[in-house]
């Protein structure tokens, strides 16, 4: 779809080559380039500090860059500036929303600042309210709002001007289950009206969901990028975990099994058997005990997903990063 | 392209948002206007009958009363009203900067200007309402100045540029204060100032150091000047040191502003 608008017009989407930003001696980002195509949802993953605000910071013109070159929407960085701002739509960390002025206020104070003449400010402020179910509460205070309120009207906020490409920071942190939920509705409603988005998330679950293409930053860098599936793909992850009674048993399943990459632990009479865990490689699992006689307590299929890949990737011993916050997060939003 | 025609149009919406904020958030109004109107009263009955006796009041030929003392001390209470109503200015550009919506602006095609515009605009309407408020008051305890229509045209012009420039060095402050409380607290020696100079007492009744002081500081000039257009006293050279001061500082404060406001956010 989006080939056509490859060699003549510079791309719409974003483009950004060897993108490099220091504070004094720590280096935030270490050159990363980024691609995102036209109507597609690209999604920066990664742990807290590796950067991901900072790039957004970068292509939203908020900070200047130490190195590299980025067109947003197909104008260049600094050369228009302005031209990039037009088209552009951000929705940061934090809601910024004027919490002293209503919800109705804050979307005409944008009409105003987008110089829309105020019929056609009035008329965006009660659709975006409709659209967001902010109806009932377009006369109260912004302060009196909820988290996942704010979050509403801050995404109003940033529709306002029609823009071509969206960037949302961590869009969903702090929300309850619920309230990400609906946020992710309405991010899909966004994508479906072709805009382009940029997603920066520390959720596995919100770039499976969501994104198009996942890069997964880390110190800076950018380790992996890819579709979902082809970055569970890179990770070794997948396996089948027999458990057994006693160690005789376990013992002569390794034999057997005569696998130089399986992994034995004593502790708890289990061995992982790496495989995709597809039918024909279970039953070759199956078939392997049954003719040998060995019993085994039970049998779990590992399939790899991105937390796999997450953790593989961004060097994060899986037993802290599992009891860490955000993992549990995860762990809690997954069906 | 559209950023310098739209200056005006942005720093209106801008002074619209702040004007609107301060109405929903009365309490910062009503306490800058509620520090000079306690310092008037303080000083006209607790210590105004001492004072009028003790101090040489200009134009007051031999000991002075409690009439006479209202009528020294105002033109110091006016200019605490527009020292304390500064501090406004620092509070809400330091929220602005903390809360996010910074960012949301930074990320428009708007006039830069126009976020710091509108609240030394806002600033301003504020403390023209905060000097309307302490000037009646000031003339229902007995206030009597004896200043001609153009007289009062230049103290109200004088006052409404000191607030000006003290609404530019508040907001420079708010702009380098990581929090708000510190952004609240940051302004407050300048609402002080007014009395290390000819605000309540004459800089001669006090020790060599702080006389010199006072003579230097740039409120002791500003509130001679006022007190030479609301009463008559003699102004003398006052006016232009007053004048040159205020240029000065506003320039200061503009400068220091800009420069803050144009750093890159943090982190």
């Amino acid at each position: 779809m989006t080939a056509t608008t490859g060699l003549i017009a510079p791309p719409k989407g974003i483009t950004a080559q060897g993108l490099r930003k220091s504070y004094g001696e720590k280096v935030v980002l270490d050159g990363i380039d980024i691609q995102v195509s036209e109507g597609t949802v690209f999604a920066l993953l990664g742990p807290n500090g590796a950067g991901k605000t900072t790039t957004v910071q970068i292509l939203t013109t908020l900070i200047s860059r130490d190195g590299g070159e980025a067109r947003v929407a197909g104008h260049d960085l600094d050369q228009e500036p302005d031209s990039v701002r037009e088209s552009i739509g951000v929705t940061g960390q934090f809601a910024a929303v004027d919490g002293l002025l209503t919800a109705e206020e804050n979307i005409l104070l944008i009409a105003d600042l987008l110089h829309l003449d105020k019929a056609e400010g009035k008329r965006r402020a009660a659709e975006l309210l409709e659209r967001f179910d902010l109806t009932e509460v377009a006369k109260k205070p912004a302060s009196n709002f909820s988290g996942g309120m704010r979050r509403k009207l801050d995404l109003a906020m940033t529709l306002v001007g029609n823009p071509q490409v969206i960037f949302l920071d961590e869009p969903t942190t702090g929300l309850d289950p619920r309230s990400r939920r609906t946020m992710w509705e309405m991010i899909r409603g966004l994508v479906a009206s072709g805009v382009t988005i940029f997603l920066t998330t520390q959720y596995l679950e919100e770039a499976d969901q969501l994104a198009d293409r996942i890069a997964v930053l880390d110190g800076g860098k950018i380790v992996a990028e890819g579709t979902a599936d082809e970055l569970k793909r890179r990770i070794p992850g997948g396996h089948i975990r027999l458990q057994f009674n006693d160690v005789q048993h376990m013992d002569a399943a390794v034999q057997r099994l005569a696998l130089s990459t399986v992994t034995r632990d004593d502790e708890s009479l289990s061995l992982q058997i790496p495989s995709d865990g597809s039918i024909p490689a279970l039953r070759a699992v199956l078939d392997v005990l049954e003719s040998s006689g060995i019993h085994a307590e039970a049998l779990t299929v590992h399939t790899p997903d991105l937390d796999d890949v997450f953790l593989a990737l961004t060097g994060q011993d899986r037993k802290t990063a599992t009891t860490d916050d955000s993992a549990t997060a995860v762990k809690e939003t997954q069906r | 392209m559209s950023t310098n025609s739209y200056a005006v149009r942005d720093s209106m919406t801008m002074l619209r948002r702040n004007l609107k904020r301060a109405q929903r958030y009365p309490s910062m109004t009503i306490s800058v206007v509620a520090m000079p109107l306690l310092m008037l009263l303080l000083f006209v009955y607790v210590f105004g009958g001492a004072l009028g006796g003790g101090i040489d009041i200009p134009g007051v030929s031999g000991s002075g009363d409690r009439g006479d003392y209202i009528n020294y001390v105002v033109p110091g209470i006016l200019l605490m009203t527009m020292t304390a109503s500064a501090v406004p200015t620092a509070v809400s550009v330091c929220s602005d900067m903390t809360e996010g919506i910074i960012n949301r602006f930074r990320t428009m095609a708007i006039s830069k200007a126009s976020v710091l515009v509108g609240h030394v605009i806002g600033n301003v309407i504020q403390t023209v309402v905060a000097l309307v408020v302490v000037l009646g008051v000031a003339l229902a305890v007995g206030f009597r100045p004896n200043a001609n229509v153009v007289e009062w045209v230049a103290a109200i012009g004088l006052l409404i540029f000191l607030a000006f420039a003290l609404a530019w060095l508040s907001a420079a402050m708010g702009l380098g204060s990581d929090s708000v409380e510190t952004a609240s607290n940051a302004p407050m020696p300048l609402t002080f100032l007014p009395f290390l100079g000819s605000a309540v007492v004459t800089p001669d009744s006090m020790p060599t150091v702080l006389r010199w002081f006072a003579e230097y500081q740039p409120f002791t000039p500003m509130n001679e000047t006022l007190r030479g257009l609301l009463m008559g006293t003699e102004i003398g050279n006052d006016a232009w040191i007053a004048l040159a001061w205020l240029a000065g500082l506003s320039l200061l404060g503009y400068l220091w502003a800009k420069s803050s406001f144009n750093k890159e956010a943090k982190r």
